[in-house]
């Protein structure tokens, strides 16, 4: 029988007599987990549950897109752009032509016009309503909410297909108009689906709105006073929850974006829930601009006969170029030299710029609201990390 | 309002400061305001609180590089020639570039004007590449000052939080400059193409051979 011999190992702290006392815990969380929506990860220093300290860490998808852009032909980074936001490839192209059209002082042909309009709303029904999708699976409604959103989004992805060939790397617009036009009986196909949409949106709505964990979940979460909304630069449905009256197709109203009556939806708090709100708002705007726009859309060319985009040389000079991507403000910033390629190509990116406020919004607040104040921001680390 | 009226009433708000419009000759025609780095953030604080264009929004922020070019321009002149009037080509070289630049996109949400595009410029590309940071004013340039510090090494003094945005810690270079070589630090998997062959044997080479 042998004997227990006192341990030469001494401790290096004594036992623990005053639990929680005065220790933080350091969280990592990500890269890898399914809230971060892509690889993204946060540093949090925690107080028993509370948030303390909060630091973003980026960069785990940088390829370096500006790099990769400025050695390539204006024709060559279209493409490239439906790489940024996966999710709204279509927003990222008209972004990134308009800032073309701006430098070169190229007009759109009328009908272009339209079928920009056309999937551009129709890419902001999609995303929205996959945002309020994962949103619901952050806050652990798992599934049901989430797929009743794809089968949606399915139906518009099914639409770009027919339209562009791809699903979501749809590589659609050109500076000076749209690559193909709308195939035979294309148009009939998206009125169905748009007449089709409010049906899910009520749906969605009796199901969700004054749902009772929906609401102490989000209600007063993650809140962002006016002020600081438009100091830190949020943009999009992140800015008008905060009630900033600020949509760039009101404002620039770039394109044609003047002709159609819509109204833009403010929240009064700030917080997860006038975010979620806000979008599901949105959603029922954008059917009524893609209403009046299928009404309205004119025959026509759909390229300007102008412009050549191959071997396309502007002048020297520089312009930036931004629209209202159902994520916020995305800006192209384009410097050419007269060569071939742009001299300086630059992405504003919405999802990064809105992250600004992230530990503003999760100080003070538990471990479990990070994932879901994260959720109501809507990135995509395509963009975030470029 | 236009660039000139700014301009003037800067100049009238802010003593001793030195601006100049650069001017875009595309037809994009959005003029930039060219700031001395040691006046910039009082013309900054000026624009966003005391001009009457109130530009409370920072929209985007970014690098750019210029390095250092010499330009040959041909000129004819008449010159004597023998005792004889010749027009002869005289070459002129001008240099530009040789710094680095930063460019802030302003717009006014209060009343929905803009963009004014603010420059600043280092004194070189190498040591002395300091410009004051503009976070203090608008919270939307602290990750895109820290992106520009990251890929262009642009340091701005003043930055709450100044580290590096995409690229890691202990990462030297600055990617977007336009002289940068990537490192001879990897593998290349030789794939058949002429450049990426040529590379892979360089690198063995450099290795000491497989």
């Amino acid at each position: 029988m042998s004997v227990l011999t006192e341990s030469t190992i001494a401790l290096s702290s004594g036992p623990v007599t005053d639990p929680g006392a005065s220790q933080l815990l350091e969280v990592s969380m990500g890269p890898q987990h399914p809230s971060t929506h892509g690889v993204f990860r946060m540093d949090v220093s925690l107080d028993g549950e509370q948030v303390v300290k909060l630091k973003p860490v980026f960069g785990y998808l940088h390829r370096n897109h500006e790099k990769i852009a400025e050695n390539e032909s204006y024709l060559g980074c279209m493409p490239y752009t439906d790489r940024l936001d996966y999710i709204c490839s279509i927003t990222n192209n008209w972004a990134y032509a308009l800032a073309v059209e701006t430098l070169a002082g190229i007009k759109v042909p009328e009908r272009a016009e339209y079928l920009r309009v056309i999937t551009g709303e129709l890419t902001r029904l999609q995303n929205h309503a996959s945002l309020v999708g994962f949103l619901m699976q952050d806050m652990g409604a798992s599934g049901t909410p989430l797929m009743y959103a794809f089968r949606e989004r399915e139906k518009i992805l099914d639409l770009f297909e027919a339209l562009t060939g791809a699903r979501m790397m749809c590589n659609y617009m050109r500076f000076g108009g749209c690559r193909v036009d709308a195939p035979a009986g294309w148009l009939q196909q998206a009125q169905k689906v748009i007449d089709a949409f409010p049906k899910f949106l009520d749906e969605f709505e009796s199901l969700l709105r004054t749902n009772e964990i929906l609401m102490a979940r989000t209600q007063g979460v993650g809140r962002v006073s006016k002020e600081l909304a438009i100091n830190a630069g949020l943009t999009g449905p992140m800015a008008r929850a905060s009630g900033v009256n600020y949509d760039l197709r009101k404002v620039d109203s770039y394109g044609i974006y003047d002709r159609f009556s819509f109204r833009v939806p403010l929240g009064e708090f700030g917080d997860v829930y006038d975010r979620y709100m806000i979008r599901l708002l949105e959603m029922r705007e954008s059917l009524e601009i893609l209403k009046q726009a299928m009404r309205e859309i004119p025959a026509g060319p759909i390229m300007d006969p102008g412009t050549k985009i191959r071997g396309f040389r502007p002048k020297a000079g520089e312009a930036y170029g931004r629209i209202e991507a159902p994520k916020g403000e995305l800006g192209f910033y384009l410097i050419s030299d007269g060569t071939g390629n742009p001299y300086r190509f630059r992405v504003r990116p919405p999802s990064l710029i809105n992250l600004t406020v992230l530990e503003d919004m999760c100080l003070g607040r538990n471990v479990a609201d990070i994932v879901i104040i994260l959720g109501s921001v809507d990135i995509v680390l395509g963009e975030v990390d470029r | 309002m236009n660039l000139e009226a700014i301009k003037s009433e800067i100049e009238a708000n802010v003593p001793g400061c030195r601006l100049e419009i650069i001017p875009n000759t595309s037809p994009s025609a959005q003029h930039s305001l060219l700031v001395d780095s040691a006046h910039a953030f009082t013309v900054a604080s000026f624009l966003r609180d005391g001009a009457s264009v109130r530009l409370d929004y920072c929209s985007n922020v970014t690098g750019i590089d210029w390095p250092l070019k010499e330009i040959s321009t041909k000129t004819k002149v008449k010159k004597l020639v023998d005792g004889v009037e010749k027009d002869v080509d005289e070459i002129v070289k001008t240099q530009t570039g040789g710094y680095l630049e930063a460019v802030y996109h302003l717009y006014s949400m209060e009343q929905r004007q803009g963009p004014v595009i603010l420059r600043m410029r280092t004194e070189d590309r190498t040591d002395r590449v300091h410009l004051p940071s503009l976070t203090p004013l608008w919270r939307s340039a602290d990750f895109q000052e820290r992106e520009a510090f990251d890929l262009f090494g642009i340091i701005f003094d003043g930055h709450p939080d100044l580290r590096r945005l995409l690229m890691w810690e202990g990462f030297v270079d600055h990617p977007m400059r336009r002289d940068y070589v990537d490192p001879d630090d990897y593998e290349y998997e030789p794939t058949a193409h002429d450049e990426v062959l040529k590379r892979a044997k360089e690198h063995q080479a450099a290795e000491g051979g497989l």
